[in-house]
């Protein structure tokens, strides 16, 4: 089950490089490789995000083994619409005082990264999003997991909460007028994180019960 | 005064030569290396078949000399990345759906502060009129460029024959609203229907046209048939399409996009690399089918035609 769910996790990469050698990526084939990586990220960061929820409420179990690898594409697909933008957009707006192969290109390419994640709310948000996958896929092995202990891992990897809302703001933030598709994603993350929310509460009254409970029996 | 003068550019002065040879240069390497996704991709239209009728413009049409040396981007990409919101706002979205528009019979408006104020087929339009080719740049405010080669005839010569009376000082623009031939205008993602506007003496300016045709062949629906405004030193958005009203007003009209979003949008909405659109800057483009970002110039190069409309007006408040 596993080689498939991989499998079809690289369809849209697939699909993007098919698109792209029979030319049918339009007319602006680096716009629509930025957007469709972009989409592809949010909806890998919904899907893990879905997994709790899902088990709790089927009792379906084996299903949280998918989780890290879903993570995972979240972040491949993450990481290739972060080097889009850094090529199509922040390389490609460049000036080559000392043509391409030259430090100063390095260093107006770092500037001009910096410039935009300063300046650009939406990009800001992006970037947000983008940088707090990283500790998470860098922790996903299970050498991580024993390294830092099961409660500190999990803590840790809250994080993707973050990254839910980076990501749909990321997206509401860069649209012209037309808010329906990003509107659709808050909705979903804003269920998806509303349910820990939901979750987090009940944990926290069946905690009080209990130690009320606990109380009353050892007569305090 | 930030004005610049600019002349007309040639795509071969807008980068010297050694930059523009290792462009290529780097795309060729680009292609070559990268996952076939760059490859294929680099300055490919869209393969698809076209759908809908293409009819040549019978009769010559006037060489107008504008645009010469220009490289004019392709049929496929000028009619396949649209932004016609009335069809959807996805870029391919115009060229699949706006065969339900239709422009026969066609009418257009005209009335407020004129002394000819009637319905006009669009034919008694035409009839006068001697189309011309005009090879223009078109700067989309979303930072992508194309070169497209009109036909159309100066605006200026319908607005005489209208005879604007002399309290006129604005031209408004309405573009079609049908829901059942535009879909998508039962969405409220602008307030229909599409509004744009111009100040009389940038619609007498002789680079105004009123396009009924691109590559020697009728618009397509999805460029703004059958008759929609270029106004090329300005943002795309102002070339408003499929025009069913033109009014001549005293005070200065509103736009759809100015309507939508005041802090982004404005009434002039002039080509200017160094008034930043709040979200992204504004000072270079991506042409349709180049890799690296070109310079934007300022009124997108036509700066020897149009810059004395606007001697002595700060272009970053009257954005």
């Amino acid at each position: 089950m596993k080689p498939l769910v991989f499998a079809a996790a690289l369809v849209p990469f697939a699909l993007l490089i098919w698109r792209g050698v029979t030319g049918n990526l339009s007319a602006d084939p680096l716009a629509e490789i930025t957007n469709e990586t972009g989409i592809w990220t949010l909806r890998f960061v919904a899907v893990t995000l879905a997994i709790t929820p899902l088990r709790r409420v089927t009792g379906w179990n084996p299903i949280i083994r998918y989780r890290r690898m879903l993570g995972l594409f979240a972040f491949f697909y993450g990481t290739l619409h972060f080097l889009t933008y850094v090529v199509a957009d922040r390389f490609a707006s460049l000036d080559f005082p000392d043509g391409f192969v030259a430090w100063s290109t390095v260093v107006n390419l770092m500037a001009a990264i910096w410039e935009d994640v300063a300046k650009r709310p939406y990009i800001t948000v992006g970037f947000i999003a983008f940088v707090s996958m990283m500790p998470l896929a860098l922790t996903s092995t299970a050498g991580w997991i024993r390294r830092l202990g099961g409660r500190n891992w999990q803590r840790l990897h809250r994080l993707i909460y973050l990254t839910g809302i980076a990501a749909v703001t990321h997206y509401w933030w860069k649209v012209k007028a037309d808010t329906l598709h990003p509107a659709i994603y808050a909705a979903i993350v804003a269920v998806l994180l509303g349910f820990r929310v939901v979750l987090a509460i009940k944990r926290n009254h069946e905690d009080t019960k209990t130690r009320r409970r606990v109380s009353v029996a050892q007569g305090v | 005064m930030l004005v610049k003068k600019a002349s007309d550019i040639r795509s071969s002065e807008i980068t010297d030569k050694k930059h523009y040879l290792a462009r290529r240069e780097f795309i060729r390497a680009a292609a070559l290396t990268t996952a076939g996704a760059a490859a294929g991709a680099l300055g490919a239209g869209d393969a698809e078949a076209q759908s809908w009728p293409r009819v040549k413009i019978a009769g010559p049409l006037k060489e107008s000399g504008w645009g010469k040396g220009e490289k004019p981007n392709a049929y496929e990409d000028i009619t396949s990345y649209n932004n016609y919101y009335e069809f959807g706002t996805e870029k391919d979205e115009p060229a699949r759906n706006a065969h339900t528009l239709k422009t026969k019979p066609w009418t257009v408006k005209i009335d407020g502060l004129v002394n000819k104020p009637a319905d006009y087929q669009l034919e008694d339009i035409l009839k006068p009129e001697t189309l011309e080719d005009r090879i223009y740049r078109l700067r989309c405010v979303e930072r992508w460029s194309m070169v497209i080669p009109w036909v159309g005839f100066p605006l200026a010569n319908l607005l005489k024959r209208i005879e604007p009376k002399s309290n006129a000082k604005f031209v408004e623009f309405t573009t079609l609203l049908n829901q059942t031939q535009m879909p998508e205008t039962r969405r409220g993602v602008l307030d229909w229907p599409y509004l744009e506007g111009l100040r009389l003496d940038e619609a007498m300016n002789p680079l105004t046209i009123l396009a009924v045709g691109l590559y020697g062949e009728y618009l397509p629906n999805q460029n703004g048939a059958p008759i929609r405004l270029v106004v090329p030193w300005k943002y795309g958005f102002k070339s408003i399409k499929s025009i069913v009203r033109i009014r001549l007003t005293e005070n200065q009209p509103m736009n759809s996009w100015q309507l939508s979003a005041p802090n982004e949008y404005g009434f002039y909405s002039n080509v200017n690399p160094e008034r930043d659109h709040p979200r992204w800057s504004q000072a270079r483009e991506r042409r349709i089918g180049e890799f690296l970002m070109r310079p934007t110039v300022i009124f997108n190069g036509y700066g020897d035609q149009v810059a004395s409309l606007y001697s002595g007006m700060d272009l970053k408040r009257y954005y």
